[in-house]
């Protein structure tokens, strides 16, 4: 690598003040860090040897968990399309093929649109670019519909990047997963791309491979969608837990794959990346919750006809739990926090989606709205340990 | 009597260990240089004032300054010589005040039937202890509520105190005796479990547990933690035998044991040294031979201050660490790799996940990674054995906001309590730093 590292010292003063790209210096400067860790050596006074985990490091490590979801996504979205159109003797790797044609624009416009905003950022504050884009940047195609068009996605993201975290000042500072308002700012600003029979299955063709018109008979409806418009005690479609389990349902593309997210979660938990409290309790209070709701069943309320597990495994709830409760920045920070903070978000989610008959899906919201409440659970933990720091002065101040 | 078992914190397995049996009679004496200085850096919160100047004949235990609020606080010569330079920095800062020995080592006589406290000012002892609050050298008006004594060295290659005392050791308890006199509360001295010597009437608590046990501030959060208002002095049990030998014999004693330590070194062993000699005395010969250049750190990884080759020993004078500076260069992609060596606390590396990092790591002093905003949750808290929610306390230090500062527990802190988790920390930020700035920012607005 001898000849890329005199390469990129022959340019680098073309990037440095009052050079000719003096502009894309934080450009320079992020693509040179990426390549070669920098030389950079300690003060002289403070620690003088360093951990090897960087920012660097650790987000790259919750995109290798995202991969199986990713992978996943890819072939279902080619399953559903053969099954739609009315040819299910379409091979794994036709199926697999149609879902990366699928997928490709949408991770394209989502990381060119966020991290070029990032850079732009970046420059303006003369600051290092910060890492956190590349996960977003990844969960964004993972929950957006695939049939979202791609100006949508990229207005969104737009506006998330924006106004969800750079006016707050950057990666570290945002209130709210910054995936999940794209996905929120979609939801409200274009409801009728968002929910419905068509948004999940992608009929026409992708990139002008496969396409065709969709069979009779042939629902695009998502088991949950079906389920809220069930009528009767008992569920007149019942989705199969294998299937719902291995992904092979309609629905946002990550989110199908019960298998795809264990891995990722179980990369994440044996990585320590995430915390376990929060992906626990938000498993814990989804049951809880769920279960509950499932004693009490009511023809009004059909999503409370499903079965504890069934309500766990379908829809974006364990992809909620997994990847989007355990982001540190927006979460609650404090260990005790996190487990009120996981169960809540768990609570919530499934109190949403039994109880609220226009809206069949409830994690996003719920992890958005206990976002806001993280702070609060973590204010509370805080004074308990300053109330505790208090009392013992008062009984030393006695003695 | 306590059995106090400490689980967080973490034990760097550096390279560059020295043999456990050594014997006393082994340790080479390093030979004084032309020169030795005094820094008036080590000494946190002395503002210097010289009782002397260049040309000035002294003798150890001699004043050379004073500080510029509290007179009473001294800071002595370690050898009888002349001062031959005060050299200075920006603004006319003192940056070290350089004595050439004579080579008698003749030393001041110490009235020892006075009090003890005017005996350790005079001789410069007083200024080897810290305060909390603040971490600085205690101010002379306000007693102390308890005098908290460290007889071990948890920090990565650190030597043990007690292979440094030596046939010293029978001064400690006349130590304890003096220091008793100054407080109303106790003297709690804190010891490795398994160590014992005659502690005479102090209190001794035994810790168990990786680095930072042997910290005085973890040592007195899990003993007796410091509340707004108290204050508590700190010091290490070689000054504490220091004390006793001179109320024994009168005369200071400013003789020390080093540790040479580290990667680069050729073969780690304890020496016997003059506080403040060159340090070049000391590492010469005694490095290996290396394509990278090697950092010399006076004091260990975590604390200690890097020194030029033509640098002096700092204080607390007890260990020279030699790291290198850049061991791999231009390393390509390497917060990718997935070599099983490389160095971390955390599982997202392969040699952490699989437990296959048990073998010695030569570590240099690259930071690997750029600043960033604190992300990722709960790192510092595992670093530091303390109910302090280290996290909250650094950002109430970063936006200076003096109440919250307070209520999570800045008084109980010095920075070295935070070495570990700066080590440690994926955003890569300067801890001991912020805490030392948020301290000294403190002490500004409460005086």
């Amino acid at each position: 690598m001898q000849f890329l590292r005199k390469y990129l010292n022959k340019i680098k003063p073309q990037f440095r003040p009052g050079g000719k790209f003096a502009k894309l210096e934080s450009v320079f400067d992020g693509f040179e860090t990426f390549l070669f860790t920098p030389n950079t050596t300690a003060s002289a006074r403070g620690v003088h040897v360093h951990d090897n985990n960087d920012m660097k490091r650790t987000m790259s490590t919750v995109i290798v968990a995202l991969l199986p979801c990713l992978l996943m996504a890819m072939l279902n979205i080619g399953y559903q399309h053969f099954h739609a159109i009315g040819q299910p003797e379409a091979g794994w790797g036709a199926m697999f093929l149609f879902g990366l044609l699928a997928m490709l624009p949408v991770i394209v416009v989502s990381y060119a649109v966020g991290l070029g905003i990032e850079f732009i950022a970046a420059q303006i504050h003369h600051k290092e670019i910060q890492e956190g884009f590349l996960v977003t940047g990844l969960l964004i195609p993972l929950i957006v519909p695939i049939n979202t068009p791609l100006w949508m996605t990229a207005v969104a993201t737009a506006f998330a990047v924006i106004f969800a975290k750079e006016v707050f000042g950057g990666t570290g500072m945002n209130i709210f997963n910054v995936a999940l308002i794209t996905r929120a700012f979609l939801f409200f600003a274009y409801p009728s791309k968002m929910s419905g029979d068509a948004a999940f299955v992608k009929v026409d063709s992708a990139l002008g491979y496969g396409g065709g018109t969709v069979v009779d008979g042939f629902s695009g409806a998502t088991p949950l969608g079906e389920v809220a418009t069930n009528v009767g005690d008992t569920l007149a479609h019942p989705t199969s837990l294998v299937d719902a389990f291995v992904g092979f349902i309609p629905g946002s593309p990550g989110e199908t794959s019960m298998i795809a997210i264990l891995i990722g979660a179980a990369i994440l938990l044996i990585t320590g990346i995430a915390s376990w409290r929060v992906m626990l309790s938000v498993f814990a209070g989804g049951f809880a919750m769920a279960s509950l709701a499932h004693a009490l069943p009511s023809a009004t309320y059909p999503a409370s006809l499903l079965d504890p597990c069934t309500q766990l495994c379908l829809g974006g709830f364990a992809f909620a739990a997994v990847f989007m409760a355990t982001d540190p920045v927006t979460g609650a920070r404090t260990k005790t926090g996190q487990y009120i903070y996981g169960f809540l978000v768990g609570v919530l989610a499934i109190l949403i989606r039994v109880y609220n008959g226009g809206y069949p899906e409830g994690a996003m919201l719920a992890v958005l709205f206990m976002n806001a409440f993280a702070p609060l659970i973590d204010y509370c933990v805080v004074q308990s340990n300053i109330n505790r720091r208090l009392k013992r002065a008062k009984a030393a101040g006695e003695q | 009597m306590a059995l106090i078992k400490l689980k967080r914190g973490y034990d760097l397995n550096l390279a560059g260990k020295i043999a456990r049996d050594i014997s006393r009679e082994a340790i080479a004496t390093a030979p004084l240089g032309k020169t030795v200085a005094v820094v008036p850096d080590d000494f946190e919160g002395i503002i210097p004032r010289m009782e002397k100047k260049v040309g000035d004949h002294v003798v150890v235990g001699e004043p050379l300054y004073h500080d510029k609020n509290h007179e009473s606080i001294k800071v002595t010569s370690p050898v009888s010589g002349t001062v031959t330079e005060v050299r200075r920095g920006e603004r006319r800062k003192i940056e070290a005040i350089v004595i050439e020995p004579d080579g008698n080592q003749d030393r001041r006589t110490f009235d020892t039937k006075g009090s003890v406290k005017t005996l350790l000012l005079e001789s410069g002892l007083w200024a080897m202890m810290r305060q909390r609050p603040y971490d600085i050298v205690p101010s002379p008006e306000v007693a102390p509520r308890d005098i908290a004594v460290t007889a071990f060295d948890s920090a990565p290659l650190a030597p043990s105190l007690l292979d440094i005392l030596g046939d010293d050791k029978k001064y400690i308890a006349r130590g304890i005796e003096a220091l008793k006199t100054l407080t109303e509360g106790d003297v709690l001295v804190g010891a490795r479990e398994g160590d014992s010597f005659d502690a005479g009437s102090a209190v001794v608590n035994h810790f168990k547990g990786p680095h930072p046990a042997g910290n005085a501030g973890v040592q007195l959060a899990n003993v007796k933690p410091v509340n707004k208002g108290e204050t508590v002095w700190t010091l290490d049990i070689v000054t504490v035998a220091r004390l006793g030998k001179l109320l024994e014999s009168g005369k200071l004693s400013t003789d020390t044991v080093v540790a040479l330590v580290g990667s680069e070194v050729s073969e780690p062993k304890l020496i016997k040294a003059v506080m403040g000699q060159e340090i070049s005395t000391l590492v010469k010969g005694e490095l290996k031979e290396s394509k990278a250049e090697p950092r010399i750190i006076s004091g260990n990884v975590l604390t200690g201050v890097k020194v030029e080759a033509e640098g002096y020993l700092r204080a607390p004078y007890r260990q020279i660490t030699v790291i290198p500076e850049v061991a791999h260069p231009d390393e390509f992609m390497g917060w990718a790799s997935l070599s099983t060596k490389k160095f971390s606390v955390y599982r997202d590396f392969i040699g952490t996940i699989f437990g296959l990092d048990k073998k010695e790591h030569r570590l240099d002093a690259k930071i690997n990674g750029g600043e960033r905003a604190i992300v990722m949750s709960g790192e510092y808290d595992r670093m530091l054995p303390m109910d302090i929610l280290a996290e909250f306390l650094i950002k109430a230090i970063i936006s200076r906001d003096i109440d919250k500062m307070e209520q999570l527990g800045i008084y109980e802190v010095a920075p070295e309590d935070f070495a570990l988790a700066e080590m440690a920390c994926t955003s890569k930020l300067e801890l001991q730093r912020i805490v030392r700035e948020g301290l000294n920012y403190l002490r500004s607005e409460m005086e």
